[in-house]
């Protein structure tokens, strides 16, 4: 008798549960969607172009482009060949600043490290260093650096070399977490000095993860590098700015770029994937022997 | 056998000594070359000629200091006195700030025994150290006369122009206007301007003020601050986690069912799973930028357009993680649904969704806190947000404490995000380990 009660107590008990959770979601999904729906008015009315007048003439410009590109298509070729060197240089800027960045991100991250840092007192100075360089966007330096520097890729490369610093630093230590620090113990027994014990204790345990971090955000930088030459630094992200401020009449132009950074970015990201799947399963195959 | 052995081992580990030490030399000898050809095709040289160290030098000082003009009209003979120069920050006339006395012959201090007369035509200014110099703007040129020795540096003469810069402020006299710039450390007029009854009043007499029930209208005052407009900013900031939360999650929204069609195991039809898969890489590949350019020929700049831009891009990203979030579902838990007799939408609802919805959660949240910082940069691309009042102050080139103003917010903004999201992905993820 009593055990068919408790069993009906608990049985109320949980559908009293489950009552609550789903009111307890409801709400949340009530509250989701009147932000999503005032939250898109707002931007609408704050747009220059509303959200119905535009859905339509979506595919407009790109048909133009499309189409001047293709009266025209014997000049893509030339137009390949002349901006190959700016393409160039968003690649320099972007493999510069990453090659740039986890070098500097490197020792960063072992200072920030417990267990190897060189002043342990330090590591939360160096942790508010990564997190500061990481929270200002590059574009921010970039712009300041313009005014000061002139035009051109430098600007934009320090300007990525900086934020990536941050983002490498901290995934990079995230990394030196996860590595042994036996390797320490038995250089500094034999009395290896921190640059030797970082360089021969830990390098070659962590060296794949970051190498495979420091090529996601070489995909990544190539992006920045384009959108940067886009508020003025360098780049082929420059020459587009110009090609599509002419409006029409260049949009040949506008299009073989289109063409060389959509070609470009799909390249990167294919070879980086290549090689960063080749980086973790040959980890895998180490570790198991 | 086994000395052939070790002789074989031997020269194997001789080998692979010679590549190790190859590759330590190697690399960076390589990363050395390319600096040094990245060095050579940037010209980095030539900077130095490019930049400017004038501007670096008044973009540091407008950090942290600001400078209040004096200038006379030599035509007319009025005194203005502004702070920056800026018409939002000039003095009304007649009014003048205590180290000033307006007079018929005005008396301006700059501190440190440096003082400057403005006569009725001419100006005199005695440099501590130094001496009197006098100087008159007169039809031509600017005529003056300094003590006997040779003129110090920091006098820079000409026939229509004369400068002194001193460490307590600079002089300029030209044939239409004497000025007389002194430098302040700080952010001129952030709480109050001019124009405002609570300009100048100490925090005690403030709070005092705002017990009497003065509140309101000292946080209007602060509110429409005309010279740095506190109101515009915390809307911008608002646009700006608007259009992250727009593009964010409409892009989850609209990638959710895609995923579905993407995945391998609730789709068993390869050419439709081909199909979806693509148009992830498409959306994906398509950078911000370039959709950002398209999508602004057709809405036009503003946040819609950067949301939008958001939409497309992450549509591509979270089809492609959700869809490999669903293929790597248990089926025991799908089995044991089905089990009790439950329809093909049952099925997904209880057994699939369950499983997904914390790591799709954490995801979303991720990519949210990425977009925020992201929507600055598409902000000054499309004009919304404060991106776009950041570069507009940046193209001011004069407006530097602002620009700092508004990246000290933005590096705020970013590390709560931060901060905000990753304390909520831990919950979510030690939420689903407890299940």
């Amino acid at each position: 008798m009593s055990e068919i009660t408790s069993t009906q107590k608990y049985e109320a008990e949980y559908f009293e549960l489950i009552k609550k959770r789903r009111t307890y979601s409801a709400i949340l999904l009530g509250v989701f969607i009147v932000l999503m729906i005032s939250g898109f008015n707002v931007v609408d009315d704050r747009n220059a172009g509303s959200f119905w007048a535009g859905i339509t003439s979506i595919f407009d410009f790109p048909r133009e482009v499309i189409l001047e590109a293709s009266e025209k298509i014997e000049k893509i070729p030339g137009l390949f060949v002349k901006f190959f060197p700016s393409l160039i240089e968003t690649i320099n800027i972007a493999a510069a600043a990453t090659l740039a960045a986890s070098i500097f991100a490197i020792f960063l991250s072992m200072l920030a490290t417990q267990g190897m840092a060189k002043w342990p007192r330090l590591i939360p100075v160096f942790r508010r260093i990564l997190d500061i360089m990481r929270a200002i966007p590059d574009f921010v330096i970039a712009l300041i650096l313009i005014f000061i520097l002139g035009g051109g890729p430098v600007p934009a490369m320090i300007a990525i070399t900086f934020h990536t610093t941050g983002a490498l630093g901290k995934l990079f230590s995230e990394v030196n977490e996860n590595a042994s620090l036996q390797p320490l113990d038995g250089l500094s027994s034999v009395g290896a000095s921190w640059m030797q014990k970082m360089l021969l204790g830990i390098l070659p345990q962590v060296s794949p993860n970051y190498f495979s971090y420091a090529l996601l955000r070489f995909e990544i930088n190539i992006r920045i590098s384009a959108i940067l030459g886009f508020v003025g630094a360098g780049g082929i992200g420059y020459d587009l700015k110009n090609a599509i401020s002419w409006g029409k009449g260049r949009y040949d132009e506008a299009g073989a770029i289109f063409i060389l950074l959509f070609v470009t970015i799909v390249i990167v990201d294919q070879l980086s994937g290549i090689f960063r799947d080749r980086l973790t399963h040959g980890k895998k195959s180490e570790g198991l022997l | 056998m086994s000395t052939n052995n070790i002789e074989t081992l031997k020269s194997n580990v001789n080998k692979l000594f010679y590549f190790k030490r190859a590759w330590a030399f190697g690399i960076p000898i390589a990363i050395l070359a390319y600096f040094t050809y990245v060095f050579i095709s940037f010209d980095i040289l030539g900077l130095s000629e490019r930049g400017s160290l004038k501007n670096a030098k008044s973009l540091v000082g407008d950090m942290y200091s600001h400078k209040v003009h004096v200038t006379r009209d030599n035509r007319k003979g009025d005194i203005s006195i502004s702070i920056e120069g800026e018409k939002k920050g000039r003095y009304p006339s007649g009014e003048a700030p205590e180290w000033i006395e307006l007079g018929s012959t005005s008396k301006i201090n700059l501190g440190n025994g440096h003082l400057i007369y403005f006569g009725e035509k001419d100006v005199v200014y005695e440099v501590p150290n130094y001496g009197r110099i006098w100087a008159e703007p007169g039809l031509g040129s600017v005529e003056a006369e300094y003590p006997n020795g040779p003129l110090p540096e920091w006098i820079n003469q000409s026939k229509n122009r004369v400068t002194i810069t001193t460490e307590a402020g600079r002089l300029t006299i030209t044939r239409n206007r004497t000025e007389v710039f002194r430098y302040f450390y700080g952010w001129e007029l952030f709480f109050f301007t001019l124009d405002s009854q609570y300009h100048g009043k100490s925090i005690s007499e403030l709070t005092s003020l705002a017990f009497n029930g003065e509140l309101p209208k000292i946080m209007r005052d602060f509110w429409y601050n005309k010279m740095w407009r506190h109101s515009d900013v915390a809307w911008a900031i608002g646009e700006t986690i608007l259009m992250a939360f727009l593009g964010t999650f409409g892009a989850a929204l609209v990638a959710f069912p895609l995923a579905f069609l993407a995945a391998k195991n609730i789709t068993p039809l390869a050419p439709v799973r081909f199909f979806f898969r693509r148009i992830f890489d498409f959306t994906r590949g398509l950078d911000h930028l370039l959709w950002t350019i398209i999508l602004a020929r057709a809405f036009g700049p503003g946040p819609l357009t950067g949301a939008l831009a958001m939409v497309v891009t992450d549509t591509g990203t979270f089809g492609k993680l959700f869809s490999e979030a669903i293929e790597n579902v248990d089926k025991k838990q799908i089995d044991g649904v089905q089990s009790t007799g439950a329809r093909n939408i049952q099925r997904y609802r209880f057994g699939v969704i369950p499983q997904i919805t914390p790591v799709l959660l954490s995801q979303i949240l991720y990519y949210f806190e990425s977009n925020i910082r992201g929507a600055t940069v598409i902000g000054a691309m499309v004009g919304g947000g404060i991106g776009l009042m950041l570069t507009q102050a940046i193209i001011t080139q004069s407006n530097w404490e602002e620009v700092t103003y508004y990246i000290i917010l933005i590096i705020l903004l970013v590390t709560a995000t931060d901060w905000l999201s990753g304390k909520l992905r831990q919950r979510l993820i030690k939420g689903s380990l407890n299940n």
